[in-house]
C-alpha cells in the first residue's frame, strides 16, 4: 500500500464523524456518541503516528508525500485540485493536531457529560479538526482557506456553544467579526499571488518567487504583508488580539483546542508554510517580528493582573504566540514550529486543567477565590505543575525551557534579530514567569476557598497525565550546543524550512545567556512565592497604590483595545446604520416602483372602455405610421 | 371597359374607406357603426377589382368574393351580438358597454 | 364612357355620406343601398361583371336585407330618432372629422407619388373568376365554407332568446 493514499482518511474521517453526528447525533445514547468521536479522530491519530514513523525510518524522496483526490476547478485559467501535501511540517502539525485533539476529546466526553447538545459538541469539534487537518494538509492556498474558514466557523460555533446565554453569543460574533477581517486581507493576498504567478500551488509559487522577484520587491512586500494580516487576525496578534479573551466564554475544552493548540497557531502555520515570500520581504518579516515582541510584551502585562484564571491563560496564550512570531520574524523557523509544538502540549494541559478545577467547584472562575488545592486534587495538581513549569520555562526541567531558549538564543544570534528583540523576548520570559507562578500559587496554595465536592474521572485525569508526560519529555528531542546538541527536531524540520543565519556573534554568549534566562524564571518564580503565599499583606498594600491600581485596570482591560476600537470603530457604524433605518439605497427600487404606479395612473385613463376611443387612437397611429413613411 | 386611371379607382375606394372611417368614429349607435364597418368593407373590396384590372387576373375579384362571405359571416353574428346587447342594456348606445376600462 | 364612372363615383360617396348623417335608420340603410348599387356599377365598368352582380345579390340583396329585418325587431321608433339628435350635435364631427382629413391627405399624396400604369384593360368574366376559385384558390373555398357554418351556428346560439332561470330563493322574493 502506497502511504500517500492513507492521507486522506487521515482528513476524511473527522468529517464523517461531523456528518454521522449532525444527522443521527439526537438519537444515539450518550456513551455511543461519545464513543463515534473519539473513534473518529483516533483513527486519525493512529494512521498520522504510522505516517510519521515511516517517514522517519523510511523517508520519502524530497521528505513530501502527495496526494490527489480530485480536480477542484479549472475555470479562467485557475486549476485547483483537491490536493493533500505531507511533508515535515504538516506532519509535525497533523500530528499535534490528531494526538491533542484526540486527548481533549476524551477528556470531553467525562467534561460535557451532563450538557444537552452533546452530540452537537462533538460534531462541532470533529468538524473543527478535519478543517484543521485540511488547512495544514492542503497543497494550494485556496484548499487552505477552505480550512481557514472552516476553523473560523467551528471557532464561531463552540464559543458560542452555549447559547442561550446572549453574552455568549457576543463572545462568538466578535470572534468571529475580527478573524474576518484577517481573513480578507488573506484573500486579497491570494488573489494578489495568483496575479503575479498564475497558479495558487504552494510549492509552485514558492519555487518561482525567487526568480520573479528580487530581495525587497514591492509588490512581495505587499504579497507578505497581506499574508500576516490573514496570519494577525487568525493568532490573536496585536492589533487583531481583543477576541481571545472574550473567547474564553465556549467551554474548557474548547479553548484548550481551539484557542491554545490548533486555531491560533494557523497564523504561525500559514507565515512557516510561505517561507520564501516573507524571506523575500525583509520589512515584512521584520514586521512579524516586532508585532510578535510587542504582541508578548502587551499579553504578558495584561495577563499579570487578570483574576478569572481562564482569562490568564489566554493572554499566556497570545504572549506565546508572540514568541512564535518573533521567531519566525528573525528567521528562526524551525525553533518557532518548536515552540508551537511544546506550546500545544502544556497550554491544553493547563486548559483542561483550569477546566477540571472550575467544574469541581461549581463553575468558579475566579482564583483568588480558590486556594489550598494542592492535597485535594492531587493530579490536578502535579500536572498543572508540571505544565506552568513549562510555560515558566523553568530551567533544565521542563521543556518549555528547552524551545523558550532556543527561540530567545537564535533572536540575539540572526543577522535579522538583535539585542533589542532579544531583550524584549527576555522581559517577556520574566512576566511569563512571574503571572505563571502567581496562578499556581493563589489557585493552589494558601487557604482553601470553595471546597471541591467531587474527584474527577478516569477519562479527565488519564488525558492529563498523558500531555505532562509530554510537556516534560518532549523538549529532550532538541538540545542546545550547550547542553548535548541534540538536533532531531530541527534536522527533520529542516527538510522543509531552510535554515537560521546566524550573525556574529560569539559562540559563549549563548551558555551566558542561557544561564540569564535560567535564573530569571526561577527568580521571577521565588518573587511570587513571597508575593502571594507568604506576605499577601505586601501585595494588598502594593495594589492600593493609586499608580498601581490605574495601571492595574489599565493592564487588565487589555490595554484600552476594546474601549478604543468600540469608540473609533463599533460607535459611528451603528450610529450610521440607525440613522440609515430606512436605507437610503432602497430608494432606488422602491421610487422605481412609485414611477411605475403614477404613469399606469396617468395611462389608466387611455383605456376608458369606448369603443369609439379605441377606433380614434386606431386612426391616430395610422396617421402617425403614415408620416413616418412619408417623412423617411 | 372604361379606360379610368386607376389612381383614380384607388382614390375613390380611399374617399369611401374614410367616409365610413368618419361614421364609425362618430356615431354612438350600434348599428351605424355596423353600417359603417360595411361601408369600409365595401372600399376594401373595390381596390381589390381595381387590382384585378390592373393585371388582367380573376385573382382580384376571388379576394372580393372572400371578403363578401366574410362581411357576411360577420353580419350575422354581429347583428345577433346586437340583439343581446339590447336585451341586456336596453338601449343602443355603444358606451354603456365599457366594463373592461381602467 | 368614363363620364359614367365619375357620376357613379359621385353617387356613391354621396349616399355614403347621408348614409352616416341620418337620424333615422331605416333611411340610413337605403342610402347604403344606393351605394352599394353605384358601386356595383363600378365593378362593372371596371371590367369585372361577376363581382358587380355579387355585389348587388348578396351584398345589398341579402346583408342589408338582413339588417332592415334586425332593425325593425328591435323596434326603434320615434324615440332612437330624438336620441340620435341628441347624439349627433354638431360638435361630435370635428375632432373625427379632423383626424379623417389628415389621414385622407396623406394617403392621396402618397398615391399621387406613385405611378401606376394603366396595365391590361381587359374584362374579366365569370369563367375566369370560376376556373381561379376551383383552381389554385380551393382551399380557400373550403375555408369560406366552414366560416360560414360557422356564423351561422353563432347567429342561432347568440339570436337564441335566453330564458332565465331564478333561483327559488328569488322566485319566492317575486311572488311574495
Amino acid at each position: 500500500m502506497i502511504l500517500a493514499d492513507l492521507l486522506w482518511i487521515i482528513v476524511a474521517m473527522p468529517f464523517a464523524i461531523f456528518l454521522v453526528l449532525a444527522f443521527f447525533g439526537n438519537k444515539l445514547s450518550t456513551n455511543l456518541t461519545a464513543i463515534i468521536a473519539v473513534s473518529g479522530t483516533g483513527t486519525s491519530a493512529l494512521l498520522t503516528i504510522l505516517l510519521g514513523w515511516s517517514f522517519l525510518s523510511a523517508p520519502p524522496e524530497d521528505y513530501s508525500l502527495s496526494s490527489q483526490l480530485w480536480e477542484w476547478m479549472n475555470t479562467g485559467g485557475l486549476v485547483t485540485s483537491v490536493s493533500l501535501r505531507l511533508d515535515t511540517l504538516s506532519l509535525v502539525f497533523i500530528f499535534v493536531i490528531t494526538f491533542i485533539g484526540f486527548l481533549i476529546l476524551v477528556y470531553s466526553t467525562e467534561f460535557m457529560k451532563n450538557e444537552d447538545g452533546y452530540a452537537r459538541f462533538f460534531a462541532y469539534m470533529n468538524l473543527f479538526i478535519g478543517s484543521m487537518l485540511i488547512l495544514v494538509l492542503a497543497d494550494n492556498l485556496l484548499l487552505l482557506y477552505l480550512g481557514w474558514e472552516g476553523v473560523g466557523l467551528c471557532s464561531y460555533l463552540l464559543i458560542g456553544f452555549w447559547y442561550k446565554d446572549p453574552v455568549n453569543g457576543y463572545a462568538a460574533r466578535k470572534a468571529f467579526i475580527m478573524t474576518r477581517i484577517g481573513d480578507t486581507a488573506l484573500i486579497i493576498g491570494l488573489f494578489l499571488l495568483f496575479t503575479e504567478f498564475g497558479t495558487l500551488n504552494i510549492a509552485d509559487i514558492l519555487s518561482a518567487a525567487p526568480e520573479k522577484w528580487a530581495s525587497g520587491d514591492p509588490t512581495a512586500r505587499l504579497a507578505a504583508f497581506l499574508l500576516l494580516g490573514g496570519a494577525v487576525g487568525k493568532s490573536a496578534q496585536l492589533p487583531l488580539q481583543t477576541w481571545l479573551p472574550d473567547a474564553m466564554a465556549g467551554p474548557s475544552p474548547v479553548s484548550a483546542l481551539i484557542h491554545a493548540a490548533t486555531m491560533v497557531t494557523a497564523g504561525v502555520y500559514l507565515i512557516a508554510r510561505t517561507h520564501t515570500i516573507f524571506e523575500l520581504a525583509p520589512i515584512a518579516q521584520c514586521a512579524v517580528a516586532i508585532i510578535g515582541a510587542t504582541t508578548l510584551l502587551v499579553a504578558g502585562f495584561s495577563a499579570l493582573t487578570q483574576s478569572d484564571i481562564k482569562r490568564v491563560l489566554a493572554y499566556s496564550t497570545m504572549s506565546q504566540i508572540g514568541y512564535m512570531f518573533l521567531a519566525l520574524g528573525v528567521g528562526a523557523w524551525s525553533a518557532a514550529v518548536f515552540h508551537f509544538m511544546i506550546h500545544a502540549f502544556f497550554k491544553a494541559l493547563l486548559f483542561l486543567g483550569a477546566g477540571a478545577i472550575i467544574m469541581v467547584l461549581h463553575h468558579e472562575h475566579n482564583m483568588f477565590k480558590m486556594g489550598g488545592l494542592y492535597k485535594k486534587l492531587p493530579v490536578i495538581f502535579w500536572t498543572f505543575l508540571i505544565a506552568s513549569a513549562s510555560l515558566a520555562a523553568l530551567p533544565l526541567i521542563s521543556a518549555g525551557f528547552y524551545s523558550k531558549d532556543l527561540i530567545l538564543w537564535e533572536t540575539f544570534a540572526s543577522t535579522a534579530g538583535g539585542t533589542q528583540l532579544w531583550f524584549l523576548g527576555y522581559v517577556g520570559a520574566f512576566i511569563t514567569a512571574l503571572y505563571t507562578a502567581r496562578m499556581v500559587f493563589v489557585t493552589f496554595f494558601g487557604p482553601t476557598g470553595i471546597e471541591p465536592t467531587q474527584r474527577p474521572g478516569l477519562l479527565i485525569t488519564l488525558p492529563l497525565v498523558v500531555l505532562a508526560l509530554f510537556s516534560f519529555a518532549g523538549g529532550f528531542i532538541e538540545l542546545p550546543h550547550t547542553l548535548g546538541h541534540v538536533q532531531v527536531f530541527s534536522g527533520f524540520i529542516h527538510h522543509t524550512l531552510p535554515h537560521l543565519e546566524i550573525g556574529d556573534v560569539a559562540e559563549s554568549s549563548e551558555l551566558i545567556l542561557q544561564i540569564i534566562t535560567g535564573l530569571t524564571s526561577l527568580i521571577a518564580v521565588g518573587a511570587a512565592y513571597v508575593l502571594y503565599v507568604r506576605r499577601r499583606i505586601w501585595t494588598d498594600s502594593i495594589k492600593k497604590s493609586k499608580l498601581v491600581t490605574q495601571l492595574h485596570s489599565f493592564w487588565k482591560a487589555g490595554w484600552g483595545f476594546d474601549t478604543a476600537y468600540e469608540n473609533i470603530l463599533v460607535r459611528p457604524v451603528v450610529y450610521l446604520s440607525r440613522i440609515n433605518k430606512n436605507d437610503v439605497v432602497d430608494l432606488i427600487p422602491l421610487g422605481l416602483s412609485k414611477a411605475m404606479l403614477y404613469f399606469n395612473n396617468v395611462l389608466v385613463y387611455s383605456q376608458n372602455g369606448k369603443l369609439r376611443w379605441y377606433m380614434a387612437v386606431i386612426t391616430l397611429g395610422a396617421i402617425l405610421t403614415l408620416t413616418i413613411s412619408i417623412l423617411l | 371597359m372604361v379606360d379610368v386611371p386607376l389612381t383614380h379607382g384607388i382614390a375613390l375606394a380611399v374617399v369611401l374607406f374614410l367616409v365610413g372611417l368618419v361614421g364609425l368614429l362618430t356615431r354612438k349607435n350600434i348599428l351605424f357603426m355596423l353600417m359603417s364597418v360595411e361601408i369600409m368593407l365595401n372600399a376594401a373590396g373595390l381596390t381589390f377589382i381595381i387590382g384585378s384590372t390592373r393585371w388582367g387576373q380573376a385573382d382580384g375579384q376571388v379576394m372580393f368574393i372572400f371578403i363578401l362571405s366574410m362581411a357576411a359571416a360577420e353580419v350575422a353574428v354581429g347583428l345577433a351580438l346586437i340583439l343581446q346587447f339590447y336585451k341586456k342594456f336596453n338601449t343602443l348606445d355603444v358606451d354603456a358597454a365599457s366594463k373592461l376600462k381602467g | 364612357m368614363n363620364v359614367v364612372f365619375y357620376i357613379a363615383a359621385a353617387i356613391a360617396v354621396f349616399s355614403a355620406v347621408m348614409v352616416i348623417t341620418r337620424y333615422n335608420a331605416v333611411h340610413a340603410l337605403v342610402y347604403l343601398v344606393v351605394s352599394l348599387l353605384s358601386v356595383a356599377v363600378i365593378f362593372y365598368l371596371l371590367g369585372a361583371p361577376f363581382a358587380a352582380v355579387l355585389e348587388v345579390i348578396i351584398y345589398a340583396g341579402a346583408i342589408l336585407v338582413l339588417f332592415i329585418f334586425v332593425i325593425m325587431m328591435l323596434h326603434v321608433g320615434e324615440k332612437s330618432v330624438n336620441q340620435e339628435k341628441q347624439w349627433l350635435k354638431l360638435s361630435m364631427w370635428i375632432g373625427p372629422g379632423l383626424l379623417v382629413c389628415i389621414l385622407l391627405v396623406e394617403i392621396l399624396y402618397l398615391i399621387s407619388i406613385q405611378s401606376i400604369d394603366d396595365g391590361a384593360g381587359k374584362v374579366v368574366d365569370a369563367k375566369q373568376v370560376g376556373l381561379a376559385l376551383y383552381g389554385p384558390y380551393m382551399i380557400a373555398v373550403e375555408l369560406a365554407a366552414i366560416l360560414l357554418l360557422a356564423g351561422i351556428v353563432g347567429a342561432y346560439y347568440l339570436g337564441k332568446e335566453k330564458t332565465q332561470v331564478l333561483h327559488r330563493f328569488l322566485k319566492q322574493q317575486e311572488n311574495g
